[in-house]
């Protein structure tokens, strides 16, 4: 249902476009007022949903150890899985973040002979990875259109993706691995009875329009090619905000913009936040120092204790009794 | 309930993982018996000043809620998202990838969908997001947002008292989310309307007045504990002493009162006992402060601090230097990351240094508390201790992590290196089952109860299962762990799924091998069973 609904709403978001893509007025609007209006809702909305995290304080230092904490000297720590410094943090984020470490802890739970088995389970790790990765270069090959000249980084990664030089224009290994990585995802939450049980509309529609922007994406650079030159002008033009309408409508690089925009105006506001929100995780950014430096609490407030005063008030015969010291006789 | 009336462990052992027809917001709670536990009495709730006491049952149509609950809930809930960086994050990033899924042992004892941390948590974060964002507010089921009904609250206890907060999911999230968080928070705001289970509150209520979760008195804590100095005696022949509220004293020692309670935390305590007398401890117990445990970690953040001020309070009164904790799984996690933010600073102590040997515990220098693993595993490094471990040569071991010390902690390699100056024959249980991945006995959180047992099965099959294969493997009959709630709960477990392996804690298998000045000939572990192959 949630599925069907998501390629549903994908559909329509199309549809509208190809609509509206025979007057000149909506090619107007998407080429030269929506890349603003989407660069605004994506920037506040990113800075909105960062400093809402923010504001809420960390009351108390809840890092979840991974490995042997720092103790006696003798004994070895693991700096990474539980770290004791500033060094070891900056490790297991980075492990997180470009490696995805505690994804590659996955394992698969099964029954088998009445008992449970774990076993291996990576597949979840090296295709998220893959499909992460091929979205970051993707991403970085984009910028051969926001600069002029071409930032040579830009263009040394462009020929490393294209490597293998098959067809013309190359096929970038970063596409390939890109699609492969989405259809993983996909499928892996369409079929599995258990994710399909948890997924929500969003979790497809996130998928299904990676997979459209990608679609046109591909489809204009190996089977209907757009012109180039046009598309660095459009995109040139946005950026020393001098914004011209392209004079030739092109529906498929429209889609592929209008499916972009959807995905960038979005993405702030959805669960797409976790790659910033991943830096902020209290159990993951905070050093296990918690018996050797002192954590502050802002909103720390004094309670209603049980004092001894009181303790000893209630049983100080019985202490007496008992033979145990008390302060008042 | 007793273990005669849940189904048997082939029948528990039919587990399916096919989620049921229905979509989960479409599928109500059912309040089976063996699965919950029984409400707070009302006489707990009002020694806590806790509100809405009354008498009710989970199992009842009417829970008999404040007319304005709702309203309570998410002014609760609004407050809470302000105050835990925590909570507002873990309710906005998750992507639903479900590597927590079959992480958690109630899920892998019930194959019911919603103890996957994953929905665990849904099942609040859709009531987060119909009433604090845009998104649910606008698009409502769409974007995964419902109503706050009762039904939902009930939802929200039966599974938020179906979970141990041993916080496995959290270490196999990419995002580190952790639904022990999410748990107390919905804990906390059940609470608040006046939603409890009492073996939570009953220690609670207990602590707060008489300093321990069993409510012993004085006069009862020095019975016990000189009553354990009696079998130390019988046992060894040396009489050792039991220093109870001594001012003067260096170390103010403080543990599980279960440990002085109940077997088989008693020959864990005798264990301590023995240590202390044979290095000479210039110690003590208090009464004021004799609980290690601390219940308001399972009821509210405000509860943990009003039950921890007293151990600080304690070692200023008595004008101790720093402060010995035993071994006690919950309770550490409370003292490791909780105690110092919330009752320190502890600037009326020293810095803990051993008496012994020495060694000065860096990792304790603000907090000033150290664990006795530690203190321990210091000793014997330093020679202090003659150990005789072929007096545990009857025992064939495994250890079990306890999950706070595990996973709020790290504390791995101590316990360890006890275990292997005590004793010839330890082994491991599987990988995927010890240290940060270890399971929960099932029973930890307040859950212990007898009237939950099928669920505490359940949740503690994992483990149960980790331990059955060593017993096949190598022969292994005991269970050595570090946590009073693991002593007295595994015990069941053990009972129930891989009969014949009793439970024990590390000072145990120490006490055992420790030759202590002028002691008898021992022919007997601390238990009075015959030692030797």
């Amino acid at each position: 249902m949630n599925l069907l609904l998501s390629v549903i709403a994908v559909f329509v978001i199309a549809l509208l476009l190809a609509a509206a893509a025979a007057s000149s007025a909506a090619a107007y609007i998407l080429t030269v007022i929506m890349p603003y209006v989407v660069f605004i809702l994506f920037t506040g909305g990113f800075v909105y949903r960062i400093v809402k995290w923010a504001k809420a304080p960390v009351p108390f230092r809840i890092p979840t150890t991974c490995g042997q904490e720092k103790s006696l000297p003798w004994i070895q720590n693991n700096p990474v899985e539980n770290p004791a410094g500033t060094w070891g943090i900056i490790g297991r984020m980075a492990g997180e973040v470009f490696l995805f470490r505690s994804l590659f802890r996955n394992s698969q739970t099964e029954i088998l002979d009445g008992r449970p088995v774990y076993g291996s389970a990576k597949w979840l790790w090296f295709f998220g990875l893959m499909f992460h990765v091929s979205l970051l270069i993707v991403g970085l090959r984009h910028l051969r259109f926001f600069t002029e000249p071409v930032l040579p980084a830009v263009t040394g990664l462009s020929a490393l993706d294209g490597f293998f030089e098959i067809g013309v224009p190359a096929l970038y290994i970063s596409d390939m691995t890109l699609l492969a990585g989405l259809a993983f995802l996909f499928l892996r939450r369409a079929i599995l009875t258990r994710v399909r049980y948890i997924s929500l509309f969003t979790d497809y529609f996130a998928l299904i329009l990676i997979a459209a922007v990608a679609a046109t994406g591909l489809l204009m650079r190996h089977f209907f090619p757009v012109d180039l030159n046009a598309v660095k002008t459009l995109a040139m033009g946005w950026v020393t905000f001098a914004p011209v309408a392209p004079a030739e409508a092109n529906v498929l690089f429209y889609l592929h913009l209008c499916f972009v925009f959807v995905l960038v105006a979005w993405l702030p506001w959805s669960k797409l936040m976790h790659m910033a929100g991943i830096f902020m995780s209290p159990t993951r950014n905070l050093i296990n120092n918690n018996r050797s430096q002192r954590h502050l609490n802002p909103w720390n407030a004094p309670v209603k204790v049980h004092s001894y005063e009181e303790y000893e008030d209630e049983f100080r015969d019985k202490m007496k009794a008992a033979g145990l010291p008390v302060e008042k006789e | 309930m007793s273990l005669a009336k849940i189904p048997p462990p082939e029948e528990l052992m039919k587990i399916g993982y096919k989620p049921p027809a229905t979509a989960w917001m479409e599928t109500p709670v059912d309040f089976r018996p063996g699965t919950w536990s029984y409400a707070a009495a009302a006489k707990n709730l009002a020694a806590l000043d806790m509100p809405n006491p009354r008498a009710w049952q989970p199992g009842d149509a009417d829970w008999k809620l404040p007319e304005n609950w709702k309203r309570i809930i998410l002014d609760g809930m609004k407050e809470r998202l302000e105050k835990y960086r925590s909570f507002r994050l873990f309710m906005d990033i998750c992507v639903r990838c479900g590597a927590c899924a079959d992480k958690c042992h109630f899920y892998i004892g019930s194959g019911d969908p919603k103890n996957m941390p994953v929905l665990r948590a849904e099942l609040i974060r859709s009531v987060y997001r119909r009433y604090f964002t845009a998104s649910g507010r606008c698009f409502g089921k769409l974007a995964g947002a419902r109503d706050l009904t009762e039904d939902v609250l009930k939802e929200w206890f039966y599974y938020f008292y179906q979970c141990t907060e041993c916080r496995r999911c959290s270490v196999f999230c990419p995002y580190g989310i952790d639904q022990a968080e999410i748990t107390m928070i919905g804990r906390e705001l059940l609470n608040l309307v006046g939603c409890n289970i009492n073996w939570v509150l009953e220690p609670a209520a207990n602590c707060l007045r008489t300093g321990n979760h069993l409510g012993i008195l004085p006069g009862g804590m020095k019975d016990m504990l000189e009553f354990l100095a009696d079998d130390i005696e019988d046992r060894t022949g040396v009489r050792v002493e039991v220093p109870i509220n001594k001012k003067g004293a260096d170390i103010l020692f403080v543990t599980p009162s279960a440990d002085y309670f109940a077997d088989p935390g008693t020959y864990t305590c005798m264990g301590y006992l023995m240590l202390f007398h044979e290095i000479g401890l210039n110690y003590t117990f208090s009464t004021y402060a004799s609980e290690g445990g601390n219940f308001g970690l399972f009821t509210s953040h405000e509860m943990i601090k009003r039950l921890n001020a007293k151990i600080y309070a304690e070692a200023r009164r008595l004008g101790v230097k720093w402060i010995l904790g035993g071994e006690c799984g919950h309770m550490w996690r409370v003292i490791h990351q909780y105690m110092d933010t919330m009752n320190g600073p502890a600037d009326f102590l020293e810095e803990p240094v051993s008496p012994i040997t020495g060694t000065r515990f860096e990792n304790a220098r603000s907090t000033r508390m150290v664990h006795i693993a530690e203190f321990t595993a210091d000793l014997i490094k330093n020679g202090k201790l003659k150990l005789e471990p072929s007096r545990n040569d009857h025992i064939r071991l495994t250890f079990h992590d306890s999950c706070n010390p595990a996973r709020a902690m790290g504390l791995f390699e101590e316990p360890r290196y006890i275990i292997q100056k005590s004793c010839n024959h330890f082994y491991e249980m599987a990988e995927d089952t010890i240290r940060e991945k270890t399971f929960c006995c099932g029973a930890g959180a307040g859950l212990g109860n007898d009237e939950n047992m099928e669920m505490r099965m359940r949740g503690g099959m994992p483990r149960a299962m980790a331990v059955r294969d060593v017993v096949q493997k190598h022969g292994v009959n005991r269970l050595g762990c570090i946590c009073a709630i693991d002593r007295a709960t595994l015990t069941t477990l053990m009972d129930y799924w891989t009969p014949g392996v009793a439970v024990m804690g590390v000072h145990e298998l120490l006490g055992n091998a420790l030759v202590m000045k002028g002691e008898k000939e021992r022919t007997t572990d601390l238990r009075g069973e015959e030692i030797g192959g």
